[in-house]
């Protein structure tokens, strides 16, 4: 699933503010479709932030996360221009990732 | 001589970063692999004991949790959690009453702030916990949040 991560990060003072919105199903298994059947469970399980190739935030998702994931976290120390890269891994075992710079608004 | 020198070591380089790049080279901050446990547990306690051992979960003002009061899709709720605290390694966000109550854990490299926001289902009117790790000790606090349409099942 290529292309499902918009990704912005913003210098404030000394923070850094990421903030990311995934296009996911997040389907949780729980619903079911017209013809009554249970709609399998497809949701992103891991995800993962680099800073200059450093992971600086990683995390473990259930398929309560809503739908189309949104995210956002703040890094210290980090200069514009530098490098934030994310990735996601689901539970079928697809991926998507991404990178953008850090920017002063 | 000079010539292969070069390509020998512009081969290596290249490997190198393919390695990396194919993620054969761990990152410092390993993650830990999904917690099947954590995820499929029906309570809060076992879910906070799977993600990060036993340990009294002490209510801390420290720790801020901003979510609606009241939820009118319980399909997407927004939730943020701040620490006021050093060291934060951790944090997990919680749903009482949700069939499965852990939602998302997030673990945080050394620059990184104690802060995440989101946005999660609720099933129905409950409490919003977030439990946080910090200098290996657990913090919790807890919103509850109203929910009118419940978000787990449709």
């Amino acid at each position: 699933m290529p292309n499902t991560i918009k990704i912005r990060a913003k210098l404030a003072g000394d923070t850094t503010v990421v903030k990311a919105l995934i296009s996911h199903p997040m389907e949780t298994g729980q619903r079911k479709d017209k013809a009554g059947k249970k709609i399998p469970a497809h949701f992103i399980q891991e995800v993962t932030c680099e800073h200059n190739g450093k992971v600086v935030l990683a995390a473990q998702w259930g398929p309560a996360v809503s739908k189309n994931p949104y995210l956002s976290f703040r890094l210290k120390g980090a200069k514009a221009g530098d490098v934030i890269k994310l990735r996601w891994v689901d539970n079928k075992g697809e991926s998507d990732e991404t990178q953008t710079k850090v920017m002063v608004p | 001589m000079k010539r292969r020198t070069l390509l020998k070591g512009t081969l290596a380089t290249s490997a190198a970063i393919a390695a990396i790049g194919s993620g054969l080279v761990t990152p410092r901050a390993v993650m830990a692999a999904w917690s099947k446990t954590a995820f499929e547990a029906k309570s809060v306690d076992e879910a906070v004991n799977a993600l990060f051992g036993s340990g009294n979960l002490e209510g801390s003002s420290k720790v801020k949790i901003k979510a609606p009061d009241i939820a009118e899709n319980g399909r997407v709720v927004p939730i943020s959690v701040t620490t006021d605290m050093d060291g934060v390694e951790s944090i997990a966000i919680l749903v009482e009453k949700n069939p499965n109550p852990l939602a998302a854990a997030f673990t945080f490299g050394s620059g990184t702030e104690g802060y995440i926001a989101t946005r999660i289902k609720m099933g129905k009117t409950s409490s919003v916990i977030a439990a946080v790790k910090a200098n290996g000790k657990l913090y919790s606090a807890g919103k509850e949040v109203k929910v009118t349409i419940g978000g787990c099942g449709g």
